[in-house]
């Protein structure tokens, strides 16, 4: 299991968003995560990559405990976390985003032509700065600044959130091709189409708890969980 | 490879200003340089990492009096005694850095301010030892370098130009290492840099040791080029000038720290000129001074390189 999270709790101050959370996502799979705004989804995120404390439960990557850790150190774990609003360094060329992103693993040619290969365009744009860029090329740039890390478990959240269809479709493609790598990839989105296309499995969360989990192959546009846990 | 021969050639034209200038203007080209290289070390720490220090005059102050102090009672000569202010720099700090680094923004320039001006307390309250505002006068035995003697022009001018070229290609080199790369990723956003696996507290304390190594070298150089050391390096004063030199220049840029510090003297030097010719201007050159920097600040924001690399030059480092 290349991640496993147990009864994980957390909130902000004293509100607490996160009442025992589990999931689990496998190696060369999507799952998806699924629910209403504001039941914890982002929340979540942040919890597995140590952005915000837990207060019970176990996170385990690749069979290794994450709690405790001070954020800095999960990336090295094998966890790659592309967030909401892709939140590059805007000033920076896309060649030195990617050299940031790849820091910590050494930065190596092959990392880097991995992801330039993913994402032909970001090649023809290396000089340029992130802020310049179209937004679905800022997604590209974001999802390859993680991939630098040499992810095993890639979590993305609402990587196609405002981008025109003919961008949406690049970057599910990307992410298909990151599932045949192996990489287990979390997809935090609210879309039925894209995770009826992409997912192997969907976790969908109320009330900050995964409430059911389900084979993706499974779901119908119609189906119910749809309704009740997203209200589409 | 541009620009390395940019950073020789500007190498080679001031050891060239230096060996034809008569001897005034070539002793204030020396002290620019000394100077450079203390805001060479602010830029590292500012114009790199993001951290808006008020309390560098205490790094430079500890060069100085490593130095200076080292000189006039154990008789060191100038190496020992530059390598010990060098040492200093960097210890303090690392000191400060260890305390101050806990906070960020506003609060981490305060506490700097509180720390230099504590600094500046302690030397004015060993006074005896210190020489307090009068300071004292380095002896003129410490003041030579592979019997070199330092308060003689030409090996003054070579010791500056060497201490200037070191710093400034340690510090390109140093900003297009991989720890550069950590360090500007710390000055464009802290929480992103984590999510990337970067140790921001790591990163912005060995960035101020490096800032404060700087400090110390040029402070400890100023000491025994110019042969004298006192309070007065431990100023608030002494922090803003490298603050002005580097947004001058332009933060962020290898070369504008030197740019801002000549341009500052050459400044003061024309406003200076303007009030003996002019009586009418008499005691206005600073608010000449302060006149041409709001100029600078609304039309070039980043600086002068700074703007020059966003208008085109996008390989300056």
């Amino acid at each position: 299991m290349a991640l496993e999270v147990q009864g994980i709790t957390a909130g902000y101050g004293p509100v607490t968003v996160l009442r025992g959370v589990d999931f689990r996502a496998e190696a060369g799979q999507i799952t998806c995560l699924m629910g209403r705004n504001g039941v914890g989804k982002s929340t979540f995120l942040k919890c597995l990559m140590g952005l915000l404390p837990t207060t019970a439960g176990t996170i385990q990557v690749n069979g290794l405990t994450l709690q405790g850790l001070p954020a800095h150190q999960v990336p090295k774990r094998g966890l790659a976390y592309v967030p909401q609003g892709r939140r590059l360094f805007g000033p920076l060329t896309v060649a030195e985003n990617l050299a940031i992103g790849g820091l910590v693993q050494g930065n190596d040619e092959n990392t880097l032509h991995q992801v330039l290969t993913l994402f032909p365009r970001l090649r023809e744009r290396l000089t340029q700065t992130a802020q310049t860029l179209s937004g679905g090329e800022q997604q590209m740039l974001a999802i390859g600044r993680a991939l630098c890390l040499k992810p095993t478990v890639l979590l993305l959240d609402e990587p196609t959130e405002g981008l025109q269809p003919s961008m949406i479709a690049l970057i599910q493609e990307a992410i298909l091709t990151l599932k045949a790598q192996g990489v287990a990839v979390v997809l935090v989105e609210q879309r039925v189409d894209a995770v009826r296309k992409l997912a192997d499995r969907v976790a969908f969360m109320r009330a900050g708890r995964v409430e059911e989990v389900r084979d993706g192959a499974g779901l119908a546009a119609n189906d119910p969980a749809f309704q009740t846990y997203v209200g589409v | 490879m541009k620009v390395w021969a940019l950073h020789l050639a500007l190498i080679i034209a001031l050891a060239v200003a230096l060996a034809v200038l008569p001897p005034y203007p070539a002793t204030t080209l020396a002290r620019i340089l000394v100077l450079a290289v203390f805001a060479m070390g602010y830029n590292l720490a500012f114009g790199y990492t993001g951290l808006l220090s008020l309390g560098h005059a205490l790094f430079l102050a500890a060069g100085v009096f490593a130095a200076g102090l080292s000189a006039q009672f154990w008789g060191l000569s100038a190496g020992p005694a530059l390598l010990l202010g060098v040492a200093a720099g960097g210890l303090v700090a690392a000191a400060v850095g260890l305390l101050a680094l806990r906070t960020a923004g506003v609060s981490f320039m305060i506490v700097t301010l509180m720390f230099a001006q504590a600094g500046y307390l302690t030397v004015l309250y060993f006074g005896t030892i210190t020489g307090g505002d009068e300071g004292f006068n380095l002896p003129a035995a410490s003041r030579t370098v592979f019997g070199f003697d330092l308060s003689t022009d030409t090996p003054r001018f070579v010791a500056a130009l060497v201490l200037f070229a070191v710093g400034l290609l340690a510090s390109l080199a140093l900003v297009r290492s991989s720890f550069g790369r950590s360090m500007v990723a710390m000055r464009e956003n802290e929480e992103r840099s984590r999510m990337l696996g970067i140790n921001p507290f790591a990163v912005k304390l060995a960035a101020l040791v490096l800032s404060g190594l700087y400090a110390g070298a040029a402070g400890a150089a100023y000491a025994l080029l110019f042969g004298y050391a006192g309070a007065n390096f431990a100023t608030i004063q002494y922090s803003i000038l490298p603050m002005l030199y580097v947004l001058l220049g332009g933060a962020g840029t290898t070369i504008g720290p030197f740019l801002g510090a000549l341009l500052m003297f050459g400044l003061i030097e024309v406003t200076s000129r303007m009030a003996r010719l002019w009586p009418v201007l008499e005691g206005m050159d600073y608010f000449l001074i302060g006149a041409a920097l709001v100029v600078l600040v609304l039309f070039a924001p980043r600086g002068i390189l700074g703007t020059l690399r966003e208008r085109g030059l996008k390989w300056l480092p």
